[in-house]
């Protein structure tokens, strides 16, 4: 059997190293002491040191890493049920009903995704302003439940594979619209719910825009909010300030190594399309 | 209407109903109202006031608008093809026949999925030019230019240089594009080896299948990527807010959303903003209408032309 060329495999490895070495300056610069931080040229080997991690747990650091933990876990479990229940509603409703309008409103949607968020961003503040949302995680939150244009159509997409036999049955046996999408399609759809909930979950994680308008106390901060205040602030601390992006950057790729499928068919199902 | 037909209306309205209260609240009405704005002056403290074109006139004569244009525009035009490039031959290079694909798959997507916060805040440190690891890396490099007689080269200052500190940042996308790789590699798999083994036949060279059978048959991912890739790259903002201060060196990194964002909520001209927004959507229009009409005849869609 032919395993490659040589090159071919000296070629990723080289690229490989090129790619991971700013994951490597993270890490070394998280541990690295202060006075070999500011080096020239860069020190490589040393003895790591957990000073900057720890001063990241000080009840007096500018970086609350549990409370902006938990704060962006409240958001993010939210947008995950959120987006999963009413997108996945609405596309029940453009798969597998039949209703005057429905076409239109389909492609009506689908135009949406082509709007820069930019457009209806100034009014939609306004409107949160006048619900007296602001500085709430209301903003970030509520929107999730009127379903989001992308997920409804990965879904819709999912939801015309399931056969219609099976509908149908259903349907003789009396049950309504709502029981067969929640309890007929909806479990055989547990695959392309993964991926929904993966991204919404992804999408709130690294949201930095709608935290940055609508959140103005640090006690309501989301990791990513945090982390670009901490480091307008502390600009020169790269000790603490690798850490603290670390911290952010860790859950991700542990959660990458558990969910790999979902990752690479959420990618792929964002390019059929194409 | 029938009674039936009134029936699945109802049904079909009660299903959409999350989506039609968010479309109608918070596309289409925000649509309106941004529309309306663009033609008043709003500080949010005072109710708006008709001003008809002003808004537009006077971002024709805004300094900062004409360079917030121009320094997306670049940004746009370098990293862009140049992600699009570097995904393409990453797949490439993956698809080849190789031993511990998936290791090399998963080390070339890992950066995509970085927050781009922390990768922001990472990089400012990457591009640090008196301690970061990148001028470490280049100092070889300039090195061996300078032994060439009269020649005096230095890595540059990146983010501190009105110069490089786009360059920086486009840079600094090229690292996320895994997620575009992942969809060119899964679009290579999906070539039939067989139309290889007719180009073998003919004797054609690598590089000729390639061109000949490679990206015709991929072409309708590279123009998705490319359509996406334009509209994400015209609202660039993250990565300026956070490693340049909101523009600077000077206004070299002030980004087009970076200058809508400050109207809006630093400035509170919320007029002015609403007008810089319809006016990136028209761009955006503009643009994606373009890409469709030049490319449409170079990409293959298998089984005809179109659906």
């Amino acid at each position: 059997m032919k395993r490659g060329s040589l090159l071919t495999h000296v070629m990723a490895a080289a690229l490989s190293l090129v790619f991971l070495f700013p994951f490597v300056w993270l890490l070394a610069s998280a541990v690295k002491p202060n006075e070999l931080l500011k080096q020239w040229p860069p020190v490589w080997v040393f003895t790591p040191t957990l000073e900057h991690l720890r001063e990241l747990f000080q009840p007096d650091s500018p970086f609350q890493f549990w409370q902006f933990l938990l704060n962006t876990l409240y958001v993010c479990a939210f947008t995950v049920c959120g987006n999963l229940l009413s997108s996945s509603m609405v596309a029940y409703g453009f798969a597998r009903l039949r209703w005057p309008g429905r076409d239109l409103l389909f492609y009506a949607m689908l135009g949406t995704m082509m709007v820069p968020a930019q457009t209806m961003m100034i009014p939609i503040f306004l409107l949160f302003r006048n619900l007296g949302w602001i500085d709430t995680f209301l903003p970030l939150t509520i929107p999730t439940l009127f379903g989001n244009a992308f997920f409804i159509f990965m879904l819709r997409q999912f939801f015309l594979t399931v056969p219609k036999d099976l509908l149908d049955a259903a349907r003789v046996d009396g049950h309504g619209e709502v029981a067969i999408w929640w309890r007929v399609v909806m479990p055989l759809s547990i695959p392309a719910l993964a991926v929904v909930g993966l991204f919404s979950f992804l999408g709130a994680w690294n949201d930095f825009i709608n935290p940055l308008i609508y959140l103005l106390d640090e006690t309501r901060y989301t990791l990513s909010l945090g982390l670009a205040m901490f480091q307008g602030q502390y600009e020169a601390q790269y000790g603490r300030l690798m850490a603290a992006s670390a911290l952010m950057t860790c859950p991700i790729v542990i959660l990458f190594f558990f969910a790999q499928r979902q990752f690479i068919e959420g990618i792929k199902m964002t390019g059929i399309k194409g | 209407m029938t009674p039936s037909r009134k029936r699945d209306l109802k049904l079909g309205l009660f299903f959409a109903s999350p989506y039609i209260v968010g479309f109608l609240g918070l596309t289409l009405l925000p649509l309106i109202a941004s529309f309306c704005f663009s033609f008043a002056d709003y500080d949010i403290f005072n109710p708006p006031k008709w001003i008809g074109l002003e808004n537009f006139t006077k971002l024709g004569q805004d300094r900062l608008f004409w360079i917030s244009l121009w320094n997306t525009a670049f940004f746009t035009v370098f990293a862009v093809p140049l992600g699009m490039t570097v995904a393409f031959l990453l797949a490439l290079l993956l698809n080849r026949k190789m031993i511990a694909r998936p290791v090399f798959r998963t080390i070339f997507f890992l950066p995509s999925i970085v927050p781009l916060v922390a990768a922001s805040v990472l990089w400012v440190w990457v591009f640090n030019s008196q301690y970061g690891y990148l001028n470490w890396a280049l100092q070889p490099v300039c090195n061996v230019f300078n032994l060439i007689p009269g020649v005096h080269t230095a890595a540059p200052n990146w983010l501190q240089s009105p110069t490089w500190a786009k360059p920086a940042l486009v840079i600094m996308n090229v690292w996320g594009v895994g997620g575009t790789m992942v969809l060119y590699l899964a679009a290579l798999q999906d070539v039939p080896q067989t139309l290889y083994e007719v180009a073998d036949l003919d004797g054609a060279s690598s590089w000729r299948k390639v061109w000949h059978v490679t990206l015709p048959m991929v072409s309708p991912i590279l123009f998705f990527t490319l359509v996406m890739g334009l509209i994400g790259a015209l609202q660039v903002f993250t990565q300026a807010y956070i490693m340049t201060k909101g523009g600077q060196p000077g206004v070299s990194t002030l980004f087009y959303c970076l200058y809508l964002f400050q109207n809006a909520f630093e400035y509170f001209r919320l007029g002015y903003a609403s007008a810089m927004a319809w006016i990136l959507f028209a761009i955006i229009g503009v643009i994606t209408a373009i890409v469709f009409k030049a490319t449409g005849r170079f990409i293959y869609y298998e089984g005809g032309t179109g659906e």
